[in-house]
C-alpha cells in the first residue's frame, strides 16, 4: 500500500507499471474492438457498442495515469517532457494539415490515414523527449 | 545561475545519488544544476541550501552574464 512516505523512486515505479498494465489494456481492448467486429460478433452491433465503451474507458485509465506519473516528476523533468510535448503537439498539427493537403491534392498516391500521424507523433515525442534530455543531462 | 554543490557535496562526501535522494528530485537533475545547465526552483534551492546548513546566497548566486 503506498502512502506519501513511500519513496519517491518507488511510487514512480509502481505508477509506471500501471501506465504499462492500462496501456496494455486500451491496446488490446482497440484490437478487440475492431477483431471482434469483422470476425467474432459480425452484425451484433450492441457488442460492438459494448467492447467501444470498455476501449474508451481503458484509454480515459490510461491518460489519468499518465497525469499521476507526470505528477511525480521534478521540475527538470517536467520541463523536459512539457518542452517534448509542446514540440510534438506543434509538430503534428503541421504534419498532419500538411499531409491532408498533400492527400487532398493528389500529391500523394495513398490515403492520409490517421495512423501515420500517430505513428508520426509516437516518434516525434521520443525524438524531442530524447534530445531534451540530453541537452540537460 | 553560478553555484557551489559540487564543492560543498565532495566534503560532506555525498554523491549525487545521496543528495538528490534528501532533496526529493532525480540524480540528473542534480547533475543538471551542479553543471549550471538548469536553475532549479526556489523550494528546491532552499532544500539544497538547508541541506548544507547554510543561506541560499552562501551555495547560489545569480550571475547576470550567464544565459
Amino acid at each position: 500500500m503506498e502512502t506519501a512516505n513511500t519513496p519517491l523512486k518507488l511510487r514512480r515505479k509502481n505508477q509506471l507499471r500501471r501506465l504499462a498494465v492500462w496501456t496494455l489494456l486500451w491496446v488490446l481492448s482497440e484490437a478487440l474492438v475492431i477483431y471482434g467486429h469483422r470476425e467474432l460478433w459480425a452484425g451484433m452491433a450492441w457488442l460492438t457498442v459494448s467492447a467501444f465503451v470498455i476501449n474508451l474507458f481503458f484509454g480515459l485509465g490510461m491518460v489519468l495515469t499518465y497525469r499521476n506519473l507526470m505528477n511525480l516528476l521534478d521540475e527538470l523533468e517536467r520541463k523536459i517532457q512539457f518542452e517534448s510535448m509542446g514540440l510534438t503537439l506543434g509538430l503534428t498539427l503541421v504534419a498532419g494539415v500538411g499531409f491532408s493537403v498533400l492527400d487532398i491534392t493528389n500529391l500523394i498516391p495513398w490515403d492520409a490515414k490517421i495512423g501515420y500521424l500517430i505513428l508520426f507523433m509516437g516518434f516525434c515525442y521520443i525524438a524531442c523527449t530524447w534530445i531534451n534530455t540530453k541537452r540537460y543531462c | 545561475m553560478k553555484n557551489r554543490i559540487r564543492v560543498l557535496r565532495a566534503e560532506k562526501n555525498m554523491t549525487q545519488g545521496d543528495l538528490a535522494d534528501a532533496v526529493g528530485v532525480s540524480r540528473q537533475t542534480i547533475n543538471a544544476i551542479e553543471k549550471e545547465k538548469f536553475d532549479p526552483s526556489l523550494p528546491t534551492a532552499f532544500r539544497i541550501a538547508g541541506l548544507f546548513d547554510l543561506p541560499i546566497e552562501a551555495v547560489f548566486h545569480y550571475d547576470p552574464n550567464q544565459g
